[in-house]
């Protein structure tokens, strides 16, 4: 298993970026995030049917797949940005169904090769870890998983069962690009997650702005961004990445400020 | 095939939500403690003879079950005409149609509203193809006094403008949904976003037997009626069991609510249609089983229109009802375990068995059966002359005529 989560999230709070691949020109565009200070990358594989998307992202992934996007493009996107950013966390986040379609062992494959760190398979339920689950793990790539405000204590260990690298905390029971908790609802609920692993928790749904971001900073190993980015790379198409990477520097700025507060 | 014949065909699914390798709960985390409290919900409410009670007395009296076993004499003879001598089978068609509303959908609707209301939901949602699913949501929901918001692809809006209109009549918002073709694919991702994010107050009905586990499996306890009661009408009028089943398959509703019943009755066969839209070489079908491949859609594991990365293709049927890219998983566990035949119709074929049944008995059936009744066109003339088909009519074709009028060349 790499140790590129170890190292990041040992540093202090960290800022987790999340593009759709194959939406705008994504090597710039995840240059540009990195540039700007951005910790851990999330690259969205395009799906069809975002169930748990927003108008946002749901617009990304078709735009996406309009392009022609292919799976095949997707993980090499990654292993170009491996060979880039060799430090840089790089998760692969998406639905299922392209997970699996050429088999598990695969895609593990596949993404191991490419330098891929984490997955999180988004309509993945713990309760269906044998799909995609094993096949990761075999090849040191961390399973992430999702808790959300649902996720009672009952519950929190299934979800733990198997899964490494963070955990992704949804705080919202939503989909993504709307609404923002209440900070008082985040705290409580990382703090009641983090009562049960030693695993770093990042926190995402909602995140837009740097004061957002520098609060949930406080209580959390990790703040999520992603329809804001979307938004910028839908706006300015092949002039998103300096957009991208001025967005990302107050972002990271706020969220790696926390790290001084609580060292 | 798999080389174990089960003791049963009725015992699925495990308690996983599997059968064989589909079905399961493929769910966004916010919805799993949802679905975990339906399962849990619904295993108290099959146990509770005052759930049933209530249940079997809607049906009776605001829905009008049981629907008649209906010996269709004149497709019967029709049929015969150019079979070999001895064939033709006997015609039968399980009258579903009659139902308040006009299809199956509403049996499945009364079972999943009173389980809303055990769990104290006031909210409700559906996706509807046809509109015939969101018509009957919107019916009980106007029963029983639930706001109710129906998610419906642009397209199917406008092919099915009366339903969009009774829908509305009944108090229901529609929601027209604009991504993808606008189909009931795409509806199906809408009301799970909705649900996702109201999960504490809202009540998700689904219209066919897919989904997350519980859903295959209540649906299809809800819709087995169908089959309960034809299988009880067929002994009582003939004394013996149908040859076989027939029914179309969309989802897979009305299908599995005909055919699990007899499921362990080996002699009887049966046989699902699904819409084959153009024809199975190109793209613009709808024939998961035939066409597809297994994989995850909307909270279950089964056959898919998918391409080879897994991007889920757009079906196209003239049937609004059928035109769904995916399939409920006990039938793709049926087609594995060989228990149960499938086959297809094209859009051509149920328009002329649309017309048939029309001008022979006097019925005009959904475009949805029509698949059907254009399967038994094909098998009634090769089976012998004291065979029983038994057909389920599962929906009157008042809501297709301006698609068919569309289709045939006929202003209106
Ligand atoms: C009359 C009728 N039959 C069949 C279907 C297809 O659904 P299922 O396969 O679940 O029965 C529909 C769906 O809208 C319908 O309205």
């Amino acid at each position: 298993m790499s140790t590129r989560f170890q190292t990041t999230f040992a540093k202090g709070p960290a800022l987790v970026c999340f593009i759709t691949a194959g939406d705008g020109d994504t090597a710039a565009n995840l240059d540009a995030l990195v540039a700007g200070g951005a910790d851990v990358i999330e690259l969205g594989m395009p799906f069809t049917d975002p169930m748990a998307d927003g108008p946002a992202i749901q617009a990304a992934n078709i735009r996406a797949l309009g392009n022609g996007t292919k799976t095949a493009d997707v993980l090499k996107l990654a292993a170009d940005f491996r060979a880039r950013h060799p430090e840089v966390p790089l998760v692969l986040m998406g639905y299922a169904n392209p997970m699996i379609r050429r088999g598990p062992e695969w895609f593990a494959e596949e993404a191991a090769k490419a330098g891929v760190d984490g997955v999180i398979s988004v309509d993945l339920a713990p309760e269906e870890d044998q799909d995609l689950g094993p096949a990761l793990r075999d090849k040191g790539i961390s399973l992430i998983r999702l808790a959300t405000p649902t996720t009672d204590d009952k519950r929190i260990p299934a979800v733990l069962e198997g899964s490494s690298g963070f955990l992704y905390y949804v705080s919202v029971a939503g989909i993504t690009g709307k609404q923002q908790a209440a900070m008082a609802s985040i705290e409580e609920n990382v703090q009641r997650i983090k009562s049960h692993t030693d695993l770093p928790v990042a926190v995402g749904f909602g995140v837009r702005t740097p004061e957002q971001a520098a609060e949930i900073a406080k209580v959390a190993d990790g703040v999520v961004v992603g329809s804001a980015f979307i938004d910028l790379v839908e706006k300015h198409g092949a002039q998103a990445p300096q957009h991208l990477k001025a967005l990302v520097e107050g972002l990271a700025k706020a969220v790696h400020s926390a790290r001084k507060a609580t060292a | 095939m798999s080389e174990h014949t089960p003791n049963s065909y009725m015992n699925q699914p495990d308690e996983r939500g599997h059968f064989g390798q589909f079905g399961g709960r493929y769910v966004a985390e916010t919805l799993m403690p949802l679905i975990l409290d339906l399962e849990r919900e619904y295993r108290k409410a099959k146990a509770d003879p005052a759930f049933k009670a209530e249940f079997d007395d809607l049906l009776e009296h605001y829905v009008g079950r049981p629907s008649p076993l209906y010996f269709a004499p004149r497709i019967t003879e029709e049929l015969a005409k150019n079979a070999p001598p001895g064939k033709g089978a006997q015609i039968w068609f399980k009258r579903d149609e009659l139902n308040h509303t006009g299809a199956h959908k509403i049996n499945n609707c009364i079972g999943q509203i009173l389980l809303a209301m055990r769990m104290g939901k006031t909210r409700i949602i559906a996706e509807t193809g046809a509109g015939q699913h969101g018509v009957a949501t919107a019916t009980v929901c106007a029963r029983f006094g639930l706001p109710c918001t129906v998610f419906m692809g642009a397209t199917d809006v406008a092919r099915q403008a009366p339903n969009v209109f009774r829908m509305k009549l009944l108090g229901a918002q529609v929601v027209p949904v604009t991504s993808g073709r606008g189909t009931l694919k795409d509806a199906m991702n809408e009301a799970l976003r909705d649900w996702v994010a109201n999960v504490h107050d809202t009540f998700y009905i689904i219209g066919t037997a897919a989904g997350p586990h519980p859903y295959p499996e209540l649906v299809r306890d809800f819709q087995s009626v169908i089959g309960r009661e034809a299988r009880a009408q067929m002994l009582s009028r003939t004394g013996r069991l149908p040859d076989l089943l027939v029914a179309a398959i969309g989802g897979g509703s009305n299908a599995i609510g005909l055919f699990h019943p007899f499921l362990d009755d080996p002699d009887v066969k049966m046989l699902g249609v699904e819409a084959a839209g153009h024809g199975l070489d190109g793209d613009e079908h709808a024939a998961s089983l035939a066409g597809g491949f297994p994989g995850i859609l909307h909270g279950n594991k089964t056959y898919l229109l998918q391409d080879e990365d897994g991007q889920i293709t757009e079906g196209h049927s003239i049937s609004a009802g059928l035109d769904y890219p995916g399939i409920g998983p006990e039938h793709a566990w049926l087609k594995e375990s060989g228990r149960v035949d499938y086959t297809y119709a094209t859009d051509k074929e149920a328009l002329d068995a649309f017309q048939l049944l029309c001008r022979t008995e006097g019925i005009i059936p959904a475009l949805e059966p029509s698949h059907a009744i254009a399967a038994i066109v094909k098998v009634a003339p090769t089976m012998p002359k004291d065979a029983i088909i038994c057909a389920n009519l599962c929906g009157r074709g008042d809501k297709d005529i301006f698609t068919v009028a569309e289709a045939l060349g006929v202003e209106m």
